[in-house]
């Protein structure tokens, strides 16, 4: 087995955008998510002595990030005092048996798996991101994510639009590739 | 006609809405007898439309720098 190492210098660069990605799933507010991924590189370095090397640096920085999601909502459940979970049955139905099996999701809904899946799909396209080089990275995140006019990109990292479009090109062909490999079948 | 270099190139500026009407026509004429360009166009557009399911959100370079400076000092 290889032995990991933490290299917490890079933690931003290489993470950052993957567990913002993950916490915004979770909670949709974009600045508790930011917050918690800085509490949970925070976290990480607190507790950096413990790593084991058994689990891959990003893997490691998910789960606490998992674990910081759980305690953000905890915290505001309690606050509220509404740490307990409350049954309630539909109020909108006076319908009869009104149970609530009734309300469980229809296991064969796709509806309710959209979400998960869409998680996981974020995590993998992340996960190949960061598999480019840096710069090629910085264009494909700027021009798909942020969506970054291709004037302003060009501007701020000092390229002409070919230069552009060519990296965008071996982005975009570099990440069909890695998502082909890892079961997406484009 | 176009070569498939041109094709790639305005199939890639399609995938932002950045291609023009006249270049969208030339595209579409050059995938009609290239098969490899043809391919090209169905995945990337894929691919695009995997990108906007997934709903991809990131932080900006200002974003990121201010976290690095935050962890900075703590270390």
């Amino acid at each position: 087995m290889t032995e990991h190492r933490l290299l917490p210098d890079q933690w931003v660069d290489n993470y950052a955008d993957y567990l913002f990605n993950y916490a915004i799933g979770k909670i949709s507010d974009v600045e508790t998510a930011k917050d918690l991924v800085q509490d949970t590189f925070v976290a990480g370095l607190n507790s950096a002595k413990n790593y084991k090397g058994e689990a891959a640096e990003r893997t490691w920085l998910i789960a606490i990030l998992k674990r910081k999601v759980i305690d953000h909502y905890r915290k505001i459940n309690s606050k509220k005092g509404r740490a307990e979970v409350r049954m309630s049955y539909s109020p909108a139905s006076d319908a009869e048996g009104d149970w609530l099996e009734e309300q469980v999701a229809d296991p064969a809904s796709v509806v309710e798996n959209d979400n998960i899946e869409n998680d996981e799909l974020g995590l993998a396209i992340y996960e190949c991101i960061s598999k480019l080089p840096k710069k090629q990275a910085l264009v494909f995140n700027m021009k798909t994510i942020q969506g970054v006019s291709t004037e302003d990109i060009c501007k701020e990292l000092n390229i002409n639009p070919s230069n552009l479009w060519v990296m965008i090109h071996r982005a975009r062909t570099a990440l069909m590739g890695c998502l082909n490999q890892n079961w997406y079948n484009l | 006609m176009i070569s498939c270099e041109q094709a790639a190139l305005i199939c890639n500026k399609a995938q932002y809405r950045e291609a023009t009407f006249l270049e969208k026509v030339k595209l579409k004429f050059h995938v009609l007898y290239c098969e490899t360009c043809s391919k090209f166009t169905k995945q990337n557009t894929a691919f695009t439309s995997l990108c906007d399911k997934a709903d991809l959100h990131g932080l900006s370079e200002a974003e990121k720098d201010k976290m690095k400076a935050e962890l900075e000092d703590i270390q």
